[in-house]
């Protein structure tokens, strides 16, 4: 009998010395705000597009960390709902086509400057200021800032912004990653050069 | 000759070495031979048996796996390293062993432990030890009492009119009907005159009671067949086996295989510990008996250096090692196994992707290594080249 | 000979060398070809401009495009003839992507231009000159390193502030088949000698070591004699090193001969070291002892494909096509089709490699040309270099580690790069990758390790690329964030100002009111008629207010309409243009409009205000009895005077007395009223 009193004690004791651990590290190494909001803010494209219904990419993330589902960024694609489904511990799930659905290429726009009146509509439109331009004066958009977020097309009462994909450049181009050529039919080794293995 | 079609693009290198993942596993099937040359002088037929069997069966097992999953059969098959699976095992599994414990631990092998990762290059734990792990605990009966004594231990034979025939091993047939019948089995004694334990069991249970000199006094390793006072401390048979390994693996060092690091550390550390304990001979197993005996030069060289499973970075590969050895030593001392080379081989499995971790080695113009997990990388480190 | 110590580098392979194909024969001087395309990007830094144009006859030697910016270097025509075309071709790249390139059809006459014919351009003296002269020389004669990465020399030269101690000439050549480095040093030694000494005295360095593998005995040899020939204390010394590829690589090479690394993502200059391949030293010789542009180069041309494999002087922009041509290329056939014989459809793919085996990459078509890096042109059969076969899953052999000259995990960074962890990969040093194709070489399992580690450069390379615009966007965003809320707010602070100032106004309006009604009150209390002030005194302030703004109005109309007045006089009197007669014709109208607004406002301000009940105080009375008084008295002064006069006034005057007389007797009344009801 003293032995399980014994028992008992020693364990109890170690729960109150561990629970005092813990509750010393809550306390002295709280850490202040929300890390989480910029962590989650970090992975998504700020393209400030508001496919996902929010308006910019801070509100989805701080939405994300309320518990809204990941899945709801086109521009960020895939990868970014692994990413976050890796950050937040959660299991990724397919783009939600609602909200758009991926695009292969990275878009910029661009004004065909002939046919613009001056109106500023898009200049209001842009999330991210990234097109110069004032009333009744030329507009153009800034090619490096802009992250296509196709915001400025549709305020245009002239219809004179087009979505065009990047070109790739020396500087840009780089090898595509080989394919996984553990096939999943026979495939003979020369049928596989006449596709050009590599 | 000059449209674009007559041209293909592909990556450079061009040139290759000519080197195959099948030629390297057959180079090491090759390197057992004198390994199994020397088992089935000393201990029967046993063995050779086992090692067909086991080689029906895994080629058989991965081919039906690979159907499953889709997978090219004939390419997977052709790089060898089923046969090299089932050649192992038929090493590691005793000689009298039922032909379904043999099935048993091939096939989940080959399907648990290998296919199911992913096949090929993505099993963490070796396949082998894993099959032989789990007969080992599912059967312990079979596997402990299947074991056979040196030919030179079994009795004579008197046959009336031709005089008095040497010990020799038990014949082919006789073996095949141990193994696949239960006719001639263990639970009618058909055995008793060849099996026995092994050594390293024979010497743990006799130190309990009897000193260094009195256990090697004892006909495993008496009747050694090295000559001289010095065969005492070796068993009898097995020093050979594991001479036999040892050239096998000597020469697939030669071969550039693999690095000396894993068999190196793996002898080291066994050696080491045993020699550190075995000052008390009357207690622990000498230092010859471990290196010598049991499965240790099998595992120094064909099984701890498994590519697949161990740790890839060259200290990694010896800290691989010398755990391997250390706790082979500590489970065959302190342990309920005699021989401990699965679950050592075992438990470094779980260890080696942490070890690869923290040995990394330094590369051409870093200062230090980068060890541990991955930090933030800084931007402005490294220059694209 | 050689007081070196060698030290060596981990890893590294030996495949089969192939070298002596190509040494069979001494240097052809491969003919000029009909039409040679130039790419101006040829080098590492910014593309050259062009400076020519279409329809320009150009001589050999000309400048056909100025270097742009510091690390740039210039653009020759290799011959004479005509500039065809400038335009967007396909360039010799992996990528196969288009450059801007030059086209200039040949006029085989190949006319040196006339400075460097006759020796203008030449540096006489050059080991005395200025080094920046000699820079400068280096830089328009656009040299660049011959040994593959095409950096502009002159840049590489400018060491200013860096000290550097050894100078290493890189004569390796480790990758098997090319030759090009054997054959020019076994004839052109002593020039690329010459060329060393001129780099030593723009680097300053205290010495040099050419390194030369073990396999070219011959070069080795004419390299020494070559350097017996020079006089004076040159510092150079031919270092043999063993044959090991890659030790060609310039951190390899870097590391045999003096033991030092050089540092991750840094430049050998910054141990002190300049390494320059040894086709570069001739040309810089070439630049600056005769003037010559770099307008030519030695490429190995070899392989099976090839009947007869040899080295050629070839000039940059040469088709590949010309150059097979005059070497003679088979085009492989199978089996099959030499039995048949003739042509068949199903072609078996034949490759020509730009480059070596290791490093070269294969081309798209045989029109591309040759350029200042091409050190080689390699078409093998298939059975000379078989194709991969179809990669299988890596078993983590090792081999990779063993051979990787740069000491990195390469089976690490595939399973990273394979599985897009480009964290990992980045940590495990990536980025020190070399690219030397040692362990694709021996993986067993024949994946192509290499394609693998540029796509994870790449790919990191994008990311980050991504990663800073991504944060500039959010920078932007937030900018644009703080812009809107400021605007927002400036408005708020606007519109509650100007609602301050309203309703001080009123406020003070009304403090000024309470007061008047309060003096009111106390004077009405004086007087004793309290409470009837109080009502009407806001009133007349406003009856005022409007009055005045009313008059004011009038006025302003009246002004408008004298100057539109004026306008059209002066209108009619001369013949020019009325400008402003709209503007104010505009403001005429305005102000009528406005002076028929205050016009009702006033009406209305005065129908809601009650009748006016005059106060009239005995003062006010006493005032007027005696106004009157003084009117009567002026009138009666006049009536008399008319009397006298006897004017026609009199009955006029007459009744304005009367009446004044009545209104005084009413005065009195009122007044005798007055006291009758007051205390």
């Amino acid at each position: 009998m003293s032995s399980i009193l014994i028992a008992i004690l020693l364990l109890a004791t170690l729960a109150v010395i561990f629970g005092a651990i813990l509750g010393f590290a809550a306390v002295r190494f709280k850490v202040e705000g929300n890390p989480i909001v910029d962590q989650i803010d970090n992975l998504l494209p700020q393209t400030q597009c508001g496919q996902c219904s929010y308006p910019g990419c801070k509100p989805y993330a701080e939405a994300i960390a309320a518990g809204e589902s990941i899945n709801k960024c086109p521009p960020g694609g895939e990868s970014t709902i692994i990413a976050l489904a890796d950050l937040l511990g959660v299991e990724p799930e397919p783009l939600d086509a609602e909200h758009g659905a991926e695009k292969d290429a990275v878009m910029v726009a661009i004004i065909r400057e002939d046919e613009c009146i001056g109106c500023t509509k898009c200049i209001q439109a842009c999330p991210i200021d990234a097109i110069m331009g004032a009333a009744k004066q030329m507009h153009t958009v800034i090619a490096d800032e802009c992250t296509g977020c196709d915001l400025c097309v549709e305020p245009c009462p002239v219809d004179c912004i087009d979505m065009i994909p990047i070109e790739t450049t020396l500087q840009t181009w780089h090898w595509d990653k080989p394919e996984d050529l553990i096939a999943t039919s026979e495939q003979s080794h020369e049928k596989n050069l006449e596709q050009g293995v590599h | 000759m000059s449209s674009n079609s007559s041209f293909t693009n592909i990556t450079s290198p061009h040139a290759h070495g000519g080197n195959t993942t099948s030629r390297i596993m057959l180079l090491v099937i090759l390197a057992t031979v004198p390994g199994i040359i020397a088992l089935t002088y000393f201990f029967g037929w046993g063995n050779l048996i086992n090692i067909v069997l086991a080689s029906i069966t895994a080629l058989t097992c991965e081919a039906l796996i690979l159907k499953i999953r889709k997978r090219p059969i004939l390419f997977s098959l052709k790089d060898n390293s089923a046969l090299l699976t089932a050649v192992l095992l038929g090493i590691a599994l005793p000689p009298f062993v039922p032909w379904w414990v043999t099935v048993v631990a091939v096939s989940f092998a080959m399907v648990f432990a290998k296919h199911l990762y992913g096949g090929l290059g993505n099993n963490p734990f070796n396949p082998a030890m894993v099959g032989y792990a789990l007969v080992l605990i599912s059967f312990p009966v079979q596997m402990t009492t299947t074991w056979a004594l040196p030919f030179f231990l079994a009795p004579d034979t008197l046959i009336p009119g031709q005089g008095i025939i040497p010990a020799q091993v038990m014949s082919f047939t006789d073996t095949l009907g141990v193994i696949f019948s239960n006719t001639n089995s263990l639970a009618n004694g058909f055995t008793d005159a060849f099996t026995g334990a092994t050594p390293l069991d024979t010497y743990k249970h006799l130190a309990k009671n009897e000193t260094s000199i009195e256990i090697l006094q004892g006909p495993l390793f008496a009747d050694a067949s090295l000559g001289g006072s010095a065969s005492n401390w070796f068993a009898g048979g097995w020093e050979f086996v594991n001479i036999a390994f040892l050239i096998g693996g000597l020469a697939l060092l030669a071969l550039r295989l693999f690095t000396w690091h894993i068999p190196f550390s793996v002898l080291a550390a066994l050696g080491t510990c045993s020699m550190l304990f075995g000052w008390d001979a009357d207690l622990y197993v000498p230092w010859s008996l471990h290196i010598f005996t049991g499965a240790t030069m099998l595992c120094a060289f064909f099984i701890a250096t498994d590519p697949v499973t161990a740790s890839t970075t060259p200290l990694g590969k010896i800290i691989y090692g010398a755990g391997i050895g250390i706790l082979i030593f500590v489970i065959r001392t302190w342990g309920a196994y005699p021989d401990a080379v699965a679950f050592a081989v075992l438990l470094m499995n779980f260890a080696a992707p942490l070890i690869d971790t923290y040995t990394q080695p330094r590369t051409y113009g870093h200062e230090k290594a980068k060890r541990g997990l991955v930090t933030k990388p800084d931007t402005n480190s490294n220059k694209e080249g | 000979m050689q007081p070196i110590t060698l030290h060596s580098f981990d890893g590294g392979i030996h495949p089969q060398e192939n070298k002596h194909q190509s040494t069979q024969s001494p240097i052809a001087q491969l003919p000029v070809p009909a039409q040679v395309i130039v790419p101006v990007g040829q080098h590492i830094g910014a593309p050259a401009d062009v400076v020519v144009a279409v329809g320009d006859s150009v001589l050999k030697g000309q400048i056909i495009a100025k270097p742009k910016g510091f690390v740039s270097a210039a653009v020759h025509a290799p011959t004479s003839g005509k500039v065809t075309a400038i335009e967007q071709r396909e360039l010799p790249h992996s990528s196969g992507l288009e450059g801007t390139c030059v086209v200039i059809d040949t006029d085989g006459k190949d006319q040196w231009l006339e400075e460097i014919a006759n020796g203008d351009q030449a540096i006489a003296d050059y080991l005395e000159a200025d080094n920046d002269i000699l820079n400068n020389r280096i830089r328009d004669c656009g040299i660049t390193g011959m040994g593959g990465a095409s950096f502009p020399t002159s840049v590489k030269m400018a060491v200013k502030g860096k000290k550097i101690d050894t100078l290493i000439i890189n004569a390796a050549e480790c990758e098997p088949y090319i030759t090009a480095d054997d054959m020019l040093m076994r004839e052109r030694g002593l020039d690329a000698i010459r060329g060393i000494q001129i780099m030593m005295k723009l680097t300053q360095a205290d010495n040099c070591l050419i390194g030369i593998e073990d396999n070219k005995p011959e070069a080795i040899k004419a390299m020494e004699d070559a350097l017996h020939k020079m006089h004076g204390e040159h510092h150079i010394t031919v270092v043999t090193i063993p044959t090991k590829y890659p030790s060609g690589g310039e951190k390899q090479l870097i590391k045999i001969l003096t033991g030092k690394e050089v540092p991750s993502g840094g430049i050998p200059a910054a141990i002190g070291i300049v390494c320059q391949n040894i086709g570069t030293c001739e040309a810089v010789y070439r630049a600056v002892a005769e003037g010559k542009p770099l307008i030519s180069r030695i490429t190995t041309i070899t392989g099976d494909s090839i009947e007869q494999p040899q080295n050629v002087d070839v000039l940059i922009g040469t088709p590949v096509k010309h150059l097979l041509e005059f070497a003679g290329f088979k085009q492989e056939k199978s089996l099959f089709q030499k039995l048949l014989g003739g042509k068949s459809k199903a072609e078996s793919k034949s490759r020509i490699i730009m480059g070596g085996p290791m490093m070269g990459f294969t081309l798209s078509s045989d029109e591309l040309p040759i350029i200042k890096s091409s050190n080689c042109i390699l078409a093998p059969s298939q059975k000379e270099l078989p194709a991969n076969d179809i990669a299988s899953a890596c078993i983590r052999c090792g081999l990779c580690t063993e051979a990787c000259p740069a000491d990195l995990l390469p089976q690490q960074l595939y399973w990273f790069s394979k599985a897009g962890e480009l964290d990992k990969a980045e940590q495990h040093n990536i980025a020190d990758c070399i690219e030397c194709g040692a362990c694709s070489y021996v993986c067993p399992s024949e994946i192509p390790l290499v394609q693998y580690y540029r796509h994870a450069k790449g790919a990191i390379k994008e990311e980050r690329a991504s990663q800073q615009k991504s944060d500039r966007s959010k920078i932007r965003f937030e900018a644009r964030q703080d812009r809107l809320d400021r605007e927002a707010a400036e408005k708020e602070a606007k519109r509650k100002a100007r609602a301050a100032t309203a309703e001080k106004a009123q406020a003070a309006k009304k403090a000024a009111a309470l007061a008047q009604q309060k003096e009111a009150a106390e004077e009405a209390a004086k007087n004793g008629d309290a409470p009837v002030a109080e009502a009407i005194k806001p009133e007349p302030v406003d009856l005022e207010k409007l009055q005045k703004q009313l008059d004011a109005a009038q006025a302003g109309l009246k002004k408008s309409m004298d100057k539109v007045a004026e306008i059209k006089a002066a209108a009619e009197n001369s013949d020019a243009p009325i400008e402003n007669l709209e503007v104010f014709e505009k403001a005429v109208a305005n102000r009528r409009d406005k002076v028929k607004l205050l016009a009702v406002q006033i009406t209305e301000a005065k129908k809601l205000a009650p009748p006016v009940v005059k106060v009239a105080s005995r003062e006010d009375i006493e005032k007027k009895l005696r106004a009157q008084q003084d009117r009567i008295d002026k009138t009666q002064q006049r009536f008399q005077l008319a009397q006298e006069q006897g004017l026609d006034t009199l009955p006029a005057l007459q009744k304005g007395l009367d009446k004044q007389m009545q209104k005084l007797k009413e005065l009195e009344a009122e007044l005798a009223q007055f006291d009758k009801a007051g205390v």
